[in-house]
């Protein structure tokens, strides 16, 4: 019962093991993400930047972080 | 004084006529400067993840300025409407950007794009309040089809993206400026600096070029030339060009020959 207060979800198309109850806005954070350079998406639908502490994560989220990059 | 030569983009003034792709830079360094010499004040820009991984990776962002710069974001890379909407309600969420380019594809290989999904997207977009600027085929009808549904801008091919060949069909651009007072954008396969100036002697109001500028052997020189190329093709069309005639005409007085 080591993960008892892990959960499992992914990011960006990667699995990535996370503290139960935290915040998207906790993530956001501990990946180091500057958040006004980046779009976020839980389960397909895009959030609100401004509401993200109130989103808690819970097991099987898949979330898409996205930022601008070079395209012509 | 005479009123200055803006291109005017949903209510937005712009100086230059060239706009710039961001992508295929050997970096991003090299990218801004390209940027800088084109004198362009609008460019494109991908909607991507963001890699959580190598986080020492460069951002666009600390490039170039989105202040100083005007982004574009872009669909490329989208082969149906649902997936540009995706992008694009995305790239809003980013920082507010509703000028947008959308670019729906159809065909791998060739680049070409899916024009029922581009126009159906269209008007999506501009219900939901985007400002469309539209990548399309250089069809006529389906240039008026987007008009109706509210794009800001009409941008067709000159030839397929990345292909450097130049206007393949002048006919219909011809037909397209005539039919339309939307700024018209010559988009992709622009190859050297006189594609840019034919484009824009036929009175389009616009130019958009990344390969040819990004993967010139000289891009900072390439990116000037483009420069120049779109201000003397429009200086051109503004003056009004000779009529084509097949008898010379001389350009020294006959009166007067001894």
């Amino acid at each position: 019962m080591k993960f008892k207060n892990k959960i499992k979800i992914k990011v960006n198309g990667k699995k990535v093991v996370f503290d139960k109850n935290e915040s998207i806005e906790m993530l956001i954070k501990k990946l180091k993400i500057p958040l006004n350079k980046v779009a976020i998406e839980l389960n397909k639908k895009i959030l609100n930047k401004k509401k993200i502490n109130e989103i808690k994560l819970n097991n099987d989220d898949n979330i898409e972080i996205v930022h601008f990059i070079g395209g012509g | 004084m005479k009123k200055k030569d803006f291109l005017k983009i949903a209510k937005k003034n712009f100086n230059s006529r060239l706009i710039v792709g961001t992508g295929k830079y050997k970096n991003m360094t090299e990218c801004a400067k390209a940027i800088k010499i084109s004198g362009a004040e609008m460019v494109t820009v991908a909607v991507r993840r963001v890699n959580i991984v190598d986080k020492k990776k460069p951002l666009l962002m600390d490039y170039i300025d989105p202040k100083k710069i005007t982004y574009l974001p872009n669909t490329a890379g989208c082969f149906n409407s649902s997936e540009a909407l995706r992008t694009l309600r995305l790239a809003r969420e980013i920082g507010g950007w509703k000028l947008v380019k959308l670019e729906v594809l159809g065909d791998k290989k060739n680049l070409l794009p899916d024009m029922i999904e581009t126009l159906k997207s269209t008007e999506v977009l501009t219900k939901e309040g985007f400002e469309v600027m539209v990548y399309c085929n250089d069809d006529p009808l389906m240039a008026k089809r987007l008009e109706n549904v509210g794009a800001k801008a009409i941008m067709p091919l000159a030839a397929p993206i990345g292909s450097g060949l130049g206007i393949q069909n002048k006919l219909n651009i011809q037909i397209i400026r005539k039919q339309t007072k939307l700024p018209l954008i010559i988009d992709a396969g622009i190859g050297t600096a006189s594609d840019a100036s034919i484009a824009m002697e036929m009175g389009c109001d616009g130019v958009l070029i990344n390969t040819a500028i990004a993967k010139a052997k000289k891009p900072y020189q390439m990116a000037e030339a483009m420069k120049y190329a779109v201000i003397s093709g429009r200086k051109s069309y503004l003056s009004g060009r000779i009529k084509k005639n097949i008898i010379a005409s001389p350009s020294s007085p006959i009166k007067g020959l001894i």
